[in-house]
């Protein structure tokens, strides 16, 4: 049944879907498309990758300070990911989705793993998080 | 969590609806900074003025609609859109409309309509050890590290939370035991003519900035004391490439006054020597295309200063750029006034340069589609053009981007870097 990995819950929530891991920190200004979902970062593992809906996980944000703003843009338009995990505590994330439960009660779960926890992780994997930063991921 | 009477009143709503909400965020964000409890604040900077699409617009006019009035000085940083001149631009017309609405909504909460990414060129600066809540990534990292002011890396919608209440998490860079320097990053061999290029500082930053990430690195062995337009490009390429939000060079910036204050007499976390091969390798990535084909050259970014018009002027004057290249210039409305005073704006112009205030490249979609190769002299430029913007792009200095215009293809001087 795939193993459980467990994590700190930043931000609450359930979610599941594919993996898209990456150990390369990401500035979702400027490497996030709000209007597609793709990671646009021409110099990131992920570039081209579509990550809505998915379980997106890096060690962190990076860069510019507006990547709450672009990450609160991508919640409106449904395009952000189904959950956001780190293997650092990030505060720019976890401000993206707090600002977007105040605005649109649509918070995106922020999950922190330490680092032996985060590299398990793979692409193309399939997790699950529930409400007490539980993990579980299962190979396709 | 320890909260003070009046941060419970603001949370309580007794200071209104706006202060309330800007109060909660702050207290549901404080657990993840780490602390229990919050600190005053005496001036702020708003990077959550840029227009990003109707969320921005909607938060911030949430705030401004429940009358929220900021209670320390505050500037603005850039917007989305150049107020009086996005016409001349591809700017769609409703995307100007509601940035300028934007706009209006943190005016209206009292800010000072700066719109700039550098307000320290202008405004009234923050003073060493001054605790203040600034965002924008490339301003943060000038002035922690250059004034020697105190603020964390804030975000976007959470700088005007700050701003609001004047209370900032009592964590990071706001206290002194985390300013002392982590990494230790020594030149080796750098030629004296290079030290001389603005080139170099984009180049160098971009190298320290993505080994570095969040930590604070130091610099030993940059033998010259380096321009405010220097520190600006090497901040602001340490930001954009990793999360860098102080940094220090010994001998030269207020912490630093010698190797073992900056590192409080302990040993660095990391020690690496940089070497010219490094560099190199670094300005060659920066550079995403390998033919001469040029169509536009983007300066100012960070927004550019009274002296970079002057350097800029003396370059161009009785020049003319080639018909075909676009040469821009992104700065504020306080430095295009003072440089047209000073007579650099005219000289600038006569060579075929225009201005475009109140935004940047980045944060407005001016360009058309018919850029496809960009020019500049700023890595911030240079490291997001790509993604962004969709353009490839050339880094070189400022004299490069000059020669190149009039040239109309790219044409790069690089016997600095290869001695």
């Amino acid at each position: 049944m795939g193993h459980v990995i467990h994590g700190t819950a930043l931000v609450e929530g359930i979610a599941s879907g594919p993996l898209l891991v990456s150990d390369t920190p990401l500035s979702f200004w400027g490497g996030y498309n709000q209007f597609t979902g793709e990671v646009t970062d021409r110099r990131h593992p992920l570039s081209g990758k579509i990550a809505t809906g998915c379980m997106l996980a890096i060690p962190a944000s990076r860069g510019s300070s507006t990547t709450t703003a672009v990450l609160l843009e991508a919640v409106r338009r449904g395009t952000a990911p189904a959950a956001l995990i780190t293997n650092q505590v990030d505060t720019f994330l976890v401000l993206a989705s707090v600002v977007a439960d105040e605005l649109y009660q649509k918070p995106i779960p922020v999950l922190a793993l330490d680092t032996e926890a985060f590299k398990l992780l793979n692409s193309g994997q399939h997790a699950a998080l529930d409400q007490s930063g539980k993990l579980t991921v299962m190979e396709l | 969590m320890n909260l003070t009477l009046s941060d419970q009143a603001d949370l309580h709503g007794e200071q209104g609806k706006a202060r309330q909400m800007a109060m909660r965020i702050l207290v549901r964000i404080l657990p993840v900074f780490g602390v229990q409890k919050f600190l005053d604040i005496t001036a702020a900077h708003i990077d959550s003025s840029l227009f990003q699409g109707d969320a921005t617009l909607e938060y911030a006019e949430r705030l401004s609609g429940w009358g929220a009035r900021v209670v320390v000085p505050t500037t603005l940083n850039v917007s989305g859109v150049d107020e009086h001149g996005w016409k001349r631009w591809a700017v769609p017309a409703d995307w100007a409309e509601k940035a300028r609405k934007q706009m209006v909504a943190y005016q209206s909460m009292g800010c000072e309509p700066t719109w700039t990414c550098a307000p320290y060129q202008e405004s009234e600066r923050p003073v060493f050890g001054q605790q203040v809540a600034w965002g924008e990534s490339s301003a943060v990292v000038f002035v922690n590290s250059v004034l020697g002011a105190r603020t964390a890396r804030y975000p976007d919608l959470l700088d005007i939370c700050a701003a609001i209440t004047g209370r900032a998490p009592a964590a990071g860079l706001h206290l002194e035991e985390n300013r002392r320097g982590q990494l230790l990053y020594q030149l080796r061999g750098m030629p004296p003519t290079l030290l001389e290029d603005d080139s170099f500082y984009g180049v160098l930053g971009h190298l320290i900035g993505m080994d570095a990430g969040t930590f604070v690195p130091v610099i030993e062995g940059l033998d010259i004391v380096p321009s405010e337009d220097n520190l600006k490009a090497l901040g602001a390429a340490m930001a954009s490439a990793g999360a860098v939000a102080l940094y220090h060079i010994v001998g030269v910036t207020p912490e630093a006054l010698d190797k073992d204050t900056v590192f409080c007499g302990r040993l660095p976390l990391r020690s690496a020597t940089i070497t010219m091969d490094m560099l190199r390798a670094v300005r060659k990535e920066l550079t995403t295309t390998d033919g001469d084909q040029l169509d536009m050259i983007a300066l100012g970014s960070p927004h550019f200063s009274l002296n970079e018009f002057a350097s800029l002027s003396k370059l161009v004057e009785g020049k003319c750029k080639h018909e075909r290249v676009e040469f821009l210039i992104t700065a504020s409305r306080v430095v295009r006034t003072l440089a047209d005073k000073a007579g650099y704006l005219e000289t600038i112009r006569r060579f075929g340069g225009t201005v475009t205030v109140d935004t940047c490249i980045l944060t407005s979609p001016m360009l058309p589609d018919s850029i496809d190769v960009l020019m500049t002299n700023s890595a911030k430029y240079a490291y997001y053009a790509p993604g962004l913007l969709g353009t490839r792009v050339v880094y070189g200095s400022l004299e490069d981007c000059v020669q190149s215009a009039m040239l109309g293809r790219i044409e790069i001087d690089s016997t600095r870097w290869d001695t």
